[in-house]
Formats: structure tokens, sequence, C-alpha cells
């Protein structure tokens, strides 16, 4: 017995509101982030992703009070990230009540980063953010930065191995292949971390179905499954999400 | 009725003020002794490691007064690493001195397959002792992240939670001194319904 499979819906935030891009691009604005994450909270999510996209100062600086006014009134993780780059901002966005930060593009830049941020608030605290997409050619999954836009020489399982190293305490592995496609979990990425290293990974991009969940707990052996447009546009309640997890002895928080 | 946080430097204590207030009662963050001593409830946070934050305990000059209270009657609530600061000792890194308000010791989590370390996540409680803390919290899940835990006498814990083979305390209790091993200002509803308790424990004294 031990711990129960993790639900978690991600919030991209522009401007304060939490925005959907499909395939990373097409942004169509869903709502508001208080009333979101609580709605959130009251259904069962275990954890809100929060991902500013918005990347600019003024965007900085609404994503620490949208993590402030959360944080007042939503009582589970928040894990918080997008354009961050030094540790002056994980800082200001941990006091702004963030309980982890996630490094995407700033981690491959400088992995120092993500060891300096272990340092100063605990290997708990920092998520090592990839995004990755399968070469065929080269037969390896690639690393994308700059929000899936820029091919890296990467090799993403050998960069989760590097990551976890230099000290993240959690892997939040995005599929570009499959994001937005809604036909599953990439599970042959997930397989491969879970055998490279031993932190929890967050499974993120794909899910179209309750049995997509299932697949990606079952064959995936992740710890945690991240999905936003199917629960902004309630094409999957949570509770009944949990509920068909339970019965497929996938153990979940209800 | 003022809650007061104990702030020693170790870890976020907003996020913990921010819960009891929600849940409507005045906090206070400090680490001046005189608040400490006119408290009604008392909390120690904490994240991180036992050391260290036995140091900054140390340093703010504040064993005293948490010892002192906690002599008071009146209710202290440690959680997470702050829980675990209330027993005798930790094994983290090199055997430190904890406050000796419960009768125990702080150990490793043990290496098993399949359950990493730390332990990150939700997991399920079992009530093994009735107490005003644990009224709520009997078969629900609340949110963990912690390398460490807490051996002492069955008689002093009052909840466990299952972590492979070990049968982790999540809440601990000695007359007026509670320890919870979870985040109750991180486990959603159920959380804050431990808040209320704890409360309801503070306004009852």
């Amino acid at each position: 017995m031990g711990l129960a499979k993790r639900i978690i819906p991600a919030l991209d935030i522009k401007s304060g509101q939490v925005v959907k891009g499909i395939s990373f691009d097409q942004i169509r604005a869903v709502g508001n982030p208080v009333a979101l994450a609580k709605r959130y909270q009251e259904m069962g999510a275990d954890e809100l992703v929060f991902l500013d996209i918005t990347a600019t100062i003024e965007g900085w600086a609404t994503m620490k009070s949208v993590v402030d006014q959360v944080s007042k009134e939503i009582f589970i993780p928040l894990t918080v990230g997008g354009g961050i780059r030094s540790l002056d901002e994980m800082t200001s966005l941990i006091q702004a009540g963030a309980d982890k930060i996630f490094l995407n593009s700033a981690a491959v830049k400088d992995p120092g980063l993500v060891a300096a941020g272990a340092q100063v608030f605990g290997a708990q605290a920092m998520v090592g953010a990839i995004d990755a997409k399968w070469d065929p050619v080269n037969g390896f999954y690639r690393v994308y930065s700059a929000g899936g836009a820029k091919p890296t020489e990467l090799d993403a399982i050998k960069w989760a191995q590097e990551l976890v190293q230099a000290g993240a305490g959690e892997l939040l592995v995005t599929s570009i292949d499959a994001d937005g496609q809604k036909k599953g979990y990439d599970l042959r990425l997930y397989q491969q971390l879970t055998a490279a290293v031993d932190v929890p990974i967050i499974a993120s991009g794909g899910a179209g179905t309750t049995k997509d969940f299932v697949d990606v707990f079952e064959d995936g052996s992740v710890d945690a499954a991240l999905a936003a447009s199917v629960f902004h546009y309630n094409q999957i309640a949570i509770p009944d999400l949990k509920r068909n997890l339970r019965e497929e002895q996938v153990e979940v928080r209800l | 009725m003022t809650i007061v946080i104990v702030d020693y430097g170790a870890g976020n204590v907003l996020n913990v003020a921010k819960a009891i207030e929600y849940t409507g009662m005045s906090v206070k963050i400090s680490k001046d002794p005189a608040d400490i001593a006119s408290a009604d409830g008392l909390v120690v946070p904490g994240v991180g490691a036992f050391a260290k934050a036995v140091d900054q305990l140390k340093v703010a000059e504040l064993v005293e007064p948490i010892k002192n209270y906690a002599k008071s009657g009146r209710p202290l609530l440690g959680i997470c690493l702050g829980m675990q600061l209330l027993f005798d000792s930790s094994t983290e890194f090199g055997e430190t001195e904890g406050l000796g308000l419960i009768p125990g010791q702080v150990v490793a989590l043990p290496q098993q397959k399949n359950y990493k370390v730390p332990q990150m996540g939700w997991n399920k409680n079992e009530v093994r002792l009735e107490n005003p803390l644990t009224k709520t919290i009997d078969d629900k899940y609340t949110y963990f992240v912690h390398g460490y835990y807490a051996v002492t006498d069955k008689k002093y814990i009052a909840a466990t939670v299952p972590y492979g083979q070990v049968a982790v305390p999540s809440i601990v209790v000695n007359k007026n001194v509670i320890g919870v091993q979870f985040h109750p200002e991180k486990s959603g509803l159920d959380g804050l319904s431990l808040w209320q308790s704890f409360q309801e424990m503070v306004v009852g004294v």
C-alpha cells in the first residue's frame, strides 16, 4: 500500500486569465484562475500546475499575483513555471505561495539553476520539465525548448537523468507528438523514463478519454497524469474519472 | 484567540498562515518569545533538514519558549519537520537532539522496492487513537513530503499511513502536544477540516 496516483489539471495563464493552447498555439481563454482552481479542488484535483505563457515582465508580475490569490483560497499543492530564469524569480514565486517550481528552457540553458533551487528550497520543490518529441530518423526522444518550438541536441531520457542528478525531485514530461491530439499519452516515453529515473513522473499530453489515464498509470507506470482541455471543457469530470480509475484497481484519492 | 506560527526560517510559513486564516482564526507569524508565551495555539512548521532546523531554533533562542509553552497545556501543533522536531532525537546527518516533547526518535524511511523516498504525495490515514484532531481524518488522504519518520510507542500514535511495510505515524499526540507528518495546509478540504478541529481545541482550552 502506498501513494494515490495524482490527477493534475494544468492551467495556462496569460495576462492573469486561464487559456489553453492546442498543440502549443491557437490560444483560447477559458476562465478566471481562482474560480477554476477552486472548482478543481472541490472536484478532487490532487495538485494544480500553473504555466505562465506570457513570458513578459508584466505577465510575470501578474503571475505572482495569481499565485498569491490562488494560495489564499486553494489548499492543494501548486506547481508553477513558465519563463523562469533566475533564483530570484523562483524565490518570489515560492513566497507568493507556490509549493513547487518547474524549470524547462531555463534548465536546458543552465542546469545549475535546478541545483541552485534545490539547495535553497529542497529537491521536493524542484520539478524538471521536459518537452519531448520522437525523432524517427535518429530513433530517440529529442528535447525541445522554448515552449516546444526549438529542437535541442538532448536525448530526453538522458536529460531526465541529468535533471535528477542536478536536484530535480520530480519530472513533468510532455509529449509534443501526443499533446492536443487526445489520442492517449505516449506510453513508450513514460516506460523509458520510469525505467531510467527514481523520482516521480508526471505525464502530460494526449489525454482524451478515461482509458488514457488508466493506461498511463498501468502501462506507463507514472505517478501523476496532467491534462488541461478535457478538464476545462468538462469532457472528463474528475470525480467520474477517479471512480473509474478505482474500479480499474488504480489507487486514487476519493 | 490568536494562533502563533513559530518563525525560525525553516520553510514556507505563509501557506500555513493562509490555511489558518481561511478557517477563520487570527494568525501571527512570530519569533518573539513573548508572542509564543501568550499564544492561544502554537504551530511549529518546518521544511528541510532536522539538524539545521534545530540550529535555527537555538540561534533564535526559541527552544525554551516552545518547551515552556508546551508545559502550559495549551495546544501545540508541529507540522512535517515541525512534528519531527517534537521528538527526542533524529538520525538525519548524525544524531541530533530534538525538543523532547514526545518520546521517540526520527529515522530514515527504509529503501523498499516500488516505494520512493522521499514519500511525496497523497496517502490514506488510519486512525488508531481517538483524539479531537483525528475525528475527521480516518480513511482520508492527506499530502506528505518527507524522507524521515517517527519511531515511537504506540500510545503516542493517533494515526498512521501505510508505506510499503512501514506504518508511518501521520498524527502523534502527547497530551496537548500534537504532530502531523503531512501538510494539512496542502491536503485539500480534508486538510482544512483538521484546521477546524485544531481551532476547536484552541477555543475549548
